[in-house]
């Protein structure tokens, strides 16, 4: 059983500063184990993989910038997210931040 | 996503949720072509080359080429990133890593896991399964890995201990399975063939 148990634990385990610190956690239930598993279950998801590619390949961000935008997602969000939707957000939140897609005035 | 997943109180439904970010990833791939950051072209070569150069058949000529050639195994043991230089394969295409390689042994059984994020050596084993990115998995198995790696089917004596290591954003780990019993003889890609996914990360016996 997955949902707001798991949260609740998770966020009283003292060592915990951020939701992503999951190690030693209760409460996820058993683990989910898809046979012959596709590399991606969307097209949307192998995008994602690419522009973060592409994006920290141009050091747009650094690598240690995308797992923090990742790790400052709200709990909630971050546990109901799949793993290329928390990418999604990390990416997001960094181009928002540093106005990557911003008009500039040349 | 398409498995099943329980997202909890005031989530969309799972289809719902995939063609949100579907759209989204529309809009930020419009946004930065038109900023001149990337083109669909760039962004379907990257993820041809990602699918044809990361698969789990590098990690298996590995760990075949370790049973085959002791000078070798001591070599990945020590350097791993060194050694795979030698048989072709560039660890730090995909990310400037680390690789540790951790042996099983008689009496010990070496697992996988990032506790923080889903730290993986990419060049190695492939995309990595949904299952290793999981909250249950990387809560868990470093509390209880027995009860995890029975979900997997695998069980390990009791008298071996197991050793979990958790990955960082520098060093990434992979297991070196040991030699099954009767390979004697067997040729290197023989004993590639053998070589699973999960037996690399730990979940599964070799």
């Amino acid at each position: 059983m997955t949902g707001i148990d798991p949260l609740r634990d998770a966020l009283t385990e003292a060592h915990m500063s951020r939701i992503h610190d999951l190690g030693g956690a209760h409460g996820f239930g058993p683990l989910k184990i898809e046979s012959d598993e596709p590399p991606f279950h969307h097209e949307w998801e192998a995008r994602v993989f690419a522009i973060n590619r592409l994006l920290l390949r141009a050091r747009c961000y650094t690598l240690d910038e995308f797992r923090d935008a990742v790790e400052r997602m709200p709990p909630v969000e971050y546990l109901a997210a799949s793993y290329y939707e928390k990418w999604l957000h990390g990416i997001e939140t960094l181009v928002r931040e540093k106005g990557l897609t911003d008009v500039r005035d040349r | 996503m398409t498995h099943d997943h329980d997202h909890g109180e005031g989530h969309g439904h799972v289809h719902e949720t995939s063609a949100g970010a579907s759209n989204r990833v529309k809009a930020l791939v419009a946004d930065l072509e038109r900023a001149g950051m990337m083109t669909e072209a760039e962004l379907d070569a990257v993820i041809e080359t990602f699918l044809v150069h990361a698969q789990p058949a590098n990690g298996a000529r590995a760990i075949a080429r370790a049973w085959l050639d002791d000078g070798f195994r001591a070599r990945l043991l020590a350097d791993g990133n060194a050694a795979l230089a030698e048989i072709g394969i560039d660890l730090t295409h995909w990310s400037p890593v680390t690789l540790r390689v951790v042996a099983n042994e008689p009496a010990r059984h070496n697992v996988i896991v990032c506790t923080l994020c889903s730290c993986y050596p990419l060049a190695l084993l492939g995309p990595s399964p949904t299952w290793y990115k999981s909250a249950a998995y990387r809560s868990r198995v470093v509390r209880d890995p027995r009860s995890v790696l029975a979900e997997f089917g695998t069980t390990v004596d009791a008298d071996v201990e197991i050793v979990v290591w958790d990955s960082t954003a520098e060093v990434r780990y992979l297991v070196l399975p040991q030699r099954p019993s009767g390979t004697e003889g067997a040729p290197e890609a023989e004993l590639a063939a053998l070589v699973t996914r999960n037996g690399m990360i730990g979940t599964a016996l070799v």
